[in-house]
């Protein structure tokens, strides 16, 4: 990988057999415009998140009953919902919501889901990697988000029941790459010229297997965040994810579908949050893509 | 290749059954059922009554055995949220309005993709490339239900153009399609362009150029038949997706279909029809799935159907 990416580097300055591929990366993500136009929105949802209390007016469950359902004016920037809460601090507070989900969900993925793909990959043909590949194959048949939904109406909504049903089918497709990765890697000529030239098993896994597979593992990884926020947004839309007073985009916007007639606001701000993080994260997702993996730039 | 079938199907039956058997487990691990005491107080003989009369007093194992047994006779019971059906009368009443959709969205989507996707491939890098890439990350990144309250916003409240939702008029199927489309039809555009820009970068395009074939012919006969070949992979299972319906479009526009039955199933904890309807939806994605490899092997030679990658 390494010096097949030093092969194809165009620009023939004479730093260029110093760069890593890591670095290639780094310079064709940030010559990226979508990409870090979409890592600065990101940004500013982390900031947003990590600061709500800071940054937002007012506390997320006030809630000042002679104020429901407020046009945005100068004191409510984006108005307020039907229990007088201000939209634009549950707006702050709710994107702490979803990058919980977003990124506990995939720690849930990558946790599971890197660890049985390495006992199957590593070990293809034994009774580990049969266990692993039949799991895979059964939790591949369950209509995923059917199963959330499911799941969240036999334990019930909330935080953690959110990223638990979520989180449940979400590793397969990480344990299928991870296996997969690993097959194709052992094969590789760089890896039997090390094992030729007597590496221990240890040093090819740390030094050659692990390295390689790990740029698509980050694209998956970088996707996954936003369609697990995407996923929660829908639960708490549905109303069967997060539960009251926690502000979420997506119950909030399905709360409001009683008073959209009129009151559009309340549903439509939150609807906008939505769709500036998903496209963000995507942005990033796509630029760390076609930075990591130049082949694939087309799709 | 029989063997090969063979054994994809039976791997299918093997999950599904799985599939039915961790759901089972999973509705009956939990307190609380559909005759809580909380939702509904009874008298405890007419409880008992009722839950003898759902079969919810026997064990759990033996429930699952009779509910199997009665499954593959096509019995998958009776709604709690609609006992004077059966769950089968129920899924094929509210599939209609679904199954509606699904078709009018497939068809559309397709061919918009389609063609979206193979007039980006031409006009690379112009100006109606860039739309169409940009439509398509905005159909593929946003939530179907966020456009659909724009849409709702723009076109019901502010514009009073079309009826925020509802089912039976024919201005009723506009918005829930459109919404529900734009995914789809980004995903066939995206995946159409790559494919088509690979083929015609290929040496059988350039030497059909060369031997004096029109361009017109070149894109119909040369380059679009190959482009199609990796759209079966990816968009097959599209299909049993749009056919089992949107749970999101249905329930903005209150449409009573499969999806929005099977959220208020969820609510109201309805076993045999949240059952029914897991199955349906795995029997159906694994079906595609299978039928979209083998069919792949059957166009394209060049792929060996051998076990499981």
């Amino acid at each position: 990988m390494a010096t097949k990416a030093l092969a194809q580097a165009p620009g023939a300055e004479p730093t260029v057999a110093d760069r890593t591929v890591w670095q290639d990366a780094r310079r064709r993500f940030l010559r990226n415009r979508l990409a870090t136009t979409g890592l600065c929105v990101v940004g500013l949802f982390i900031l947003c998140a990590v600061f709500a209390n800071v940054l937002a007016p007012e506390p997320y469950d006030r809630s000042i009953l002679s104020d429901t359902l407020q046009f945005p004016s100068a004191r409510h920037w984006f108005g307020t919902d039907q229990v007088g809460r201000d939209l634009l601090s549950r707006m702050i507070y709710g994107a702490r919501t979803s990058l919980i989900v977003g990124f506990a969900v995939q720690g849930l993925a990558f946790g599971i889901g890197i660890p049985l793909g390495a006992v199957a990959g590593l070990r293809p043909g034994s009774w580990a990697d049969f266990v692993v590949l039949r799991i895979v194959e059964v939790m591949s048949a369950f209509p995923a988000f059917l199963f959330a939904l499911f799941i969240l109406s036999v334990i019930g909504g909330g935080l953690l029941n959110v990223i638990f049903a979520i989180g449940v089918t979400s590793w397969i497709d990480v344990a299928r790459l991870t296996r997969a990765q690993l097959l194709t890697l052992r094969e590789r000529d760089f890896v039997q010229a090390a094992r030729a030239l007597g590496a221990n098993d240890r040093h090819i896994i740390l030094q050659h297997l692990l390295p390689n597979a790990l740029p698509p593992l980050i694209v998956m990884l970088a996707l996954g965040i936003p369609s697990a926020i995407f996923a929660e947004a829908g639960l708490s839309f549905l109303g069967l994810g997060i539960n009251d007073p926690i502000p979420s985009w997506g119950k909030m916007v399905g709360d409001s579908m009683g008073y959209i007639r009129v009151y559009w606001h309340v549903g439509f701000f939150p609807t906008l949050m939505i769709a500036l993080a998903m496209l963000s994260f995507n942005f990033v997702g796509d630029g760390l893509r076609d930075a990591l993996d130049p082949m694939l730039r087309n799709m | 290749m029989t063997r090969y079938i063979v054994g994809r199907l039976s791997g299918l039956l093997f999950a599904v059954l799985l599939v039915t058997l961790i759901t089972f487990l999973l509705m009956h691990a939990v307190p609380g059922g559909p005759f809580d005491e909380i939702k509904q107080p009874l008298p405890e003989a007419a409880r008992e009554n009722i839950l003898r009369k759902y079969g919810l007093d026997k064990p759990v194992w033996e429930q699952y055995l009779r509910y199997m047994w009665s499954a593959l006779h096509g019995d998958f019971g009776i709604p709690f949220q609609s006992p004077t059906e059966t769950v089968t009368q129920l899924i094929a009443r509210v599939w209609v309005p679904t199954l509606q959709i699904g078709a009018v969205t497939i068809t559309l989507s397709y061919t918009l993709g389609l063609l979206l996707g193979i007039v980006a491939a031409l006009n690379r890098n112009t100006w109606v490339d860039y739309g169409v890439t940009t439509l398509a990350t905005l159909g593929i990144a946003v939530p179907n239900w966020v456009i659909a309250i724009w849409m709702i916003i723009v076109f019901s409240i502010t514009l009073h153009w079309l009826p925020t939702g509802g089912w039976g008029d024919p201005a009723q199927y506009i918005m829930p399609v459109t919404a529900y489309a734009l995914a789809p039809m980004a995903l066939v555009a995206r995946y159409t362009r790559t494919s088509m820009l690979e083929v015609l970068g290929a040496d059988y395009v350039r030497t059909a150029r060369a031997k004096g074939v029109g361009a017109w012919r070149v894109i119909t006969h040369h380059a679009f038949r190959n482009a199609l070949l990796p759209l079966i992979t990816v968009l097959g299972p599209q299909i049993p997706n749009l056919a089992t319906g949107s749970i999101f479009i249905e329930s903005t526009f209150r449409i009573p279909g499969l999806g929005r039955y099977f959220v208020t199933s969820t609510f109201l904890r309805d076993y045999p029809m949240i059952m029914a309807t897991i199955i349906l939806v795995a029997v159906l994605w694994g079906v595609t799935y299978a039928l979209s490899d083998i069919l792949y092997g059957v166009v394209d030679p060049r792929v060996r159907l051998t076990g499981r990658g």
